[in-house]
């Protein structure tokens, strides 16, 4: 044991792959790095027995400025990575030194995305139990992948992949943090196989924050080239993304995703990007809602307000200007990336509708004559997600949905994402009670357990409904055909003539000839007549893979006041237009976007991770790291646009990241329009703002 | 986030409380709503060796009329202190407890407590203080009262001895044309005062500063009056110039804490910030 390390996915092919034990060997390279394990008959005993643990510590030189890790001279954190740099992901597409060139304008910036922590109000958990006689081992655990968990542990476990059953029940929040492969899982089944009793693992808050893989940790320096009308012409980018002390299963390969999304919703194809990934003394970053997509999101957008800033011109304008148009989809972007579908225009001139954007200038001026701060803040967005296809993808990029309709005519859905609180078994019961037009109540759907379930990638990326919805909604449509097949041989009728319609297969044209669900069901089941070349029973399963990603859209508005006495920023007003493509749900659709506002809100207004130079966690609890409340917030005002992608059956692109990849550059542009100045960096703390109002 | 092993007594009579004190020496510490002690225990920050649980004792529980006054017990929560008919008028204090933590915290933590740990960035602390009430203590040797402004004495450092147990917070009546108010500045992670002030007000009969309290919680290492801002309000009448020019002597004499949170420099900054507010608010209410 401890001599393999943990698993992770590359961010490219000859990227440095320094060791990532279960437990820290001979050195420690954070806080919150595990050191040893303790076992006890109950938590009392093993708080004690840890408390007796003694360490010696030699010192040694720490560094947690990610810039200043890449220096030649800073500390080494891993023996053979040169500048502690773990790899350099880089694009050149058109010609950018000719852009440069021919600009009317250049505008520069060096913007911050800090490091957050996910603070799932559900630490993670782990039970672990062999099974000597079987040889088999359950482990229950708080992720959003146990299809994925399953082949690691049985890896390193070196036990065989069908003796590993995972579970992820009702786990409560993951936000990425929860989309990974921890050494807890590892150590926990171990000790259970060595000591042939069930152990149980529970995180505390403290342990969540310094052992949970934490989020965004990203410094940008943008270069904008532009001609006199605001048109973008070419773009420079150099992001050094702070990977923490080791990769875990998305460390290195997260920061790219902000590389891929660099152009955002603009029609920019001039540039030269890089990314490179720098160990620090600090617990390692992973996913966390919007992985790569909000850091890249709020630089673009941080640079268009730069522009329209530079040419004097409205914000919106400048946006106006350089959206991708409507007629030009599929759009090849010049990272290479393929946008699906979109009509960014429709969005923005609806929220700018919404929030009444000419009023709320002028309300703004007015106030402002008054000595009253408030700021407008507008951003447009695209997202890529709905995580697939398999070749883009190192685990696979497709979904496993199975739907059964028993003897009794109620229906079992079984689907390998893994929602842990999203509303799936919800939204998919609706898409599989729509081919049979039975009500959801007859509909189960069953997730989370690899024993139930026998394949999935799991929910991430907002792919849930993109991606396993529709591998639900195709095993449905077999289902549905296998029904007409049977209805159609019970009544004689030809399958072309039937209608599946409220619990009845009908002939069409003839409502006195129809046969029910479940006499449909019986027949099948019973299986005394069977229709041609046709086995018992009525199930399918599909394993969904969509040729592409998936690109949700949206613009938002926000209006902030800021406090002059304090530099306390208060949110007046949050509108939000996205567009996810087919909404299933709308109200859970609303749900998601409400959240995902919530958490882009708080990095922009009070989230943030702080090491002091020694490399020790500051904010080590709840009382220090402030995460957002219901009080920080007015009432969302949200609308959707709905252009679908032609990806998948169902039009559905994916809601679950939206909020958090839109809300922070809005609010990040309502508190710069608010100060009147043209880029600070978040979080907006009171202090921060009071700072600038007193300069 | 498992304390260690501690013996536990639960006292039926304050007498009982106190005789487990003397018995235990410094090993014990008293328990009532826990929301400070508790969480210490579980990060293990402090490890007493008993606990003696003062929940049980009813005599502590409840506000009441006395000598004129009010009185609230030791085990009075934060949420009863803040809506309790018998305190209408005292709007420091029931404004403080309003401002702690949220409301859970509000319906366990207790006033006896709060004042007890002495907590920098507690709020009751400054509506004690601004209202120069009169803590009852009780020890081996029997009952002694002091006020307000010797009780608050250092970081989480009181006047109360180890044997010792709070039993009462006593309020005077408020001389007619007098108002009261607390106002914060409050962490927005752990909801404590980054800066907290508390100011009591009782206009003359020619509408000018008779007197007037003013205290300051969450800016140093401890509950401090603001005589600076006193001294230069005294005597005024009180218009929005004068508020504001006695505020800005709110910081003098703390030394303002600096954190990850606050600056010294800001922490001074909100100190006289909110010390007008809470002047203004107060004056407001005295007419």
């Amino acid at each position: 044991m401890g001599a393999t390390s943990m698993p992770t996915l590359p961010a490219t092919p000859d990227m440095a792959l320094p060791p990532h034990p279960w437990l820290a060997v001979g050195k420690v390279r954070h806080v919150g790095d595990p050191i040893a394990i303790i076992v006890a008959g109950d938590r009392y005993q093993a708080q004690d027995a840890a408390e007796a643990v003694r360490v010696t510590y030699e010192e040694l030189p720490v560094v947690v400025d990610p810039e200043r890790a890449a220096d030649p001279d800073a500390p080494v954190i891993h023996e053979g990575v040169e500048r502690n740099t773990d790899y350099v992901w880089a694009v050149q597409t058109g010609d950018v030194e000719r852009a440069f060139k021919d600009a009317a304008v250049v505008v520069k910036q060096k913007m911050v995305s800090q490091r957050l922590m996910g603070t799932p109000l559900e630490t993670r958990a782990v039970l672990a139990q062999y099974q000597p006689g079987q040889e088999q081992l359950t482990l229950w655990t708080s992720t959003q992948i146990p299809h994925l968990v399953k082949p690691n542990v049985a890896a390193l476990l070196n036990i065989p992949e069908n003796h590993v059953r995972v579970v992820a029940p009702e786990v409560g929040g993951g936000f990425g943090v929860k989309l990974e492969v921890y050494a807890e899982e590892l150590l926990c089944s171990v000790a259970s196989r060595q000591l042939g009793r069930p152990v149980k693992w529970i995180e505390t808050r403290s342990e969540n924050f310094q052992a949970t893989v934490q989020g965004r940790g990203q410094v940008a320096e943008y270069e904008l080239a532009a001609d006199r009308s605001g048109k973008v012409l070419g773009v420079r980018a150099r992001i050094t993304a702070d990977l923490g002390a080791y990769l875990q299963v998305l460390t290195a390969l997260t920061p790219t995703l902000s590389g891929l999304m660099i152009p955002g919703p603009y029609d920019i194809q001039n540039l030269d990007a890089e990314v490179r990934g720098v160990f620090t003394n600090k617990t390692p970053t992973g996913a966390y809602r919007g992985a790569g997509r909000p850091e890249a999101t709020y630089y673009i957008e941080r640079m268009m307000d730069a522009l329209a800033d530079e040419l004097k011109l409205d914000p919106v304008e400048v946006r106006r200007r350089n959206l991708v148009g409507k007629d030009a989809f599929p759009y090849t972007t010049a990272t290479g990336l393929v946008y699906d579908s979109g009509d960014y225009a429709t969005p923005l001139e609806k929220c700018l509708e919404m929030i009444d954007y000419d009023g709320v200038r002028r309300e703004q001026a007015g106030k402002r004559a008054q000595g009253i701060y408030t700021g407008i803040g507008i951003a447009t967005w695209v997202e890529i997600c709905g995580f697939a296809p398999s070749a883009a993808t190192a685990t696979g990029g497709w979904e496993y949905g199975a739907v059964r309709i028993d003897r009794s005519a109620k229906i079992t859905v079984l689907t390998g994402a893994s929602p842990h609180g999203q509303g799936q078994e919800t939204s998919f019961a609706q898409i599989v009670a729509d081919q049979f037009g039975v009500p959801i109540e007859d509909i189960t759907v069953v997730h989370g357990d690899t024993a139930a379930v026998p394949q999935g990638l799991g929910t991430y990326g907002s792919r849930a409904t993109a991606v396993g919805g529709a591998a639900v909604f195709k095993a449905a449509v077999q289902v549905r055909e296998k029904v007409k097949r049977f209805a159609a041989h019970m009544m004689d009728a030809s399958e072309e003539d039937l209608d599946v319609v409220a619990g009845r297969v009908v002939v069409r044209g003839s409502p006195d000839r129809s046969v029910t669900l479940a006499e449909v069901a019986g027949a099948a089941y019973v299986a005394a007549s069977l229709p041609p070349d046709t086995e018992p029973g009525l199930e399918a399963t599909s394993y969904f893979e969509p040729p592409n990603f998936t690109f949700p859209f949206g613009a938002h508005a926000a209006v902030v006041e800021i406090e002059r006495e304090t530099g306390k920023v208060t949110l007046v007003r949050y509108v939000a237009v996205d567009d996810c493509g087919t909404v299933i749900n709308p109200l859970l659709v609303e749900g998601q976007v409400h959240g995902g506002i919530v958490q882009g809100v708080a990095q922009a207004l009070t989230e943030e991770v702080i090491y002091d130079e020694h490399g020790q966690l500051l904010t080590g609890t709840l009382m220090d790291y402030a995460i957002p409340t219901a009080e920080m917030f007015p009432r969302f005002e949200t609308a959707n646009t709905v252009t679908t992608t032609p990806v998948n059956p169902l039009g559905a692109k994916g809601i679950g990241e939206a909020g958090t990849i839109a809300a922070t550059p809005t609010i990040a542009s309502a508190v710069c329009d608010a100060l009147g100045i043209r880029h600070l960096d978040m979080p907006y703390k009171a202090e921060k703002v009071w700072r600038v109002l007193n300069r | 986030m498992i304390p260690a092993s501690f013996d536990y007594y639960s006292a039926e009579t304050v007498d009982e409380a106190i005789e487990l004190l003397q018995a235990h020496g410094s090993e014990a510490k008293l328990l009532a709503g826990g929301h400070s002690l508790i969480p210490l225990m579980k990060l293990r920050l402090t490890e007493p060796g008993t606990i003696v649980d003062i929940g049980k004792i009813a005599e502590l529980r409840g506000v009441r009329p006395r000598d004129g006054g009010v009185a609230i017990g030791a085990l009075t929560t934060h949420n009863a202190v803040s809506t309790s008919p018998a305190l209408d008028g005292l709007d420091a204090v029931q404004e403080a407890a309003r401002a702690i933590g949220d409301v859970q915290v509000r319906n366990r933590g207790t006033i006896g407590g709060s004042l007890a740990h002495a907590d920098p960035g507690a709020d009751l602390p400054a509506a004690i203080l601004a209202l120069n009430a009169v803590i009852v203590l009780r020890g081996p040797t029997g009952e002694r009262t002091v006020v307000a402004d010797q009780f608050f004495q250092g970081l989480l450092t009181t006047d109360l001895a180890e044997d010792e147990l709070l039993t009462e917070v006593r309020f005077r009546t408020l001389l007619d044309r007098t108002g009261s108010a607390y106002v914060k500045f409050a962490n927005p992670a752990s909801g404590y005062a980054v800066v907290g002030v508390a100011a009591v007000v009782t206009l003359g009969a020619d509408g000018s500063i008779a007197d007037v309290r003013v205290a300051i919680t969450g800016a140093g290492d401890h509950t401090t009056r603001a005589t600076g801002v006193e001294d230069a309000l005294k005597g005024q009448q009180p218009s929005v110039d004068a508020i504001a020019a006695a505020a800005a002597h709110a910081a003098e004499g703390i030394e303002t804490m600096g954190d990850i949170h606050a600056s010294a420099e800001y922490r001074a900054e909100l100190t006289r910030v909110y010390a007008r507010r809470a002047i203004q608010k107060a004056v407001e209410r005295a007419t």
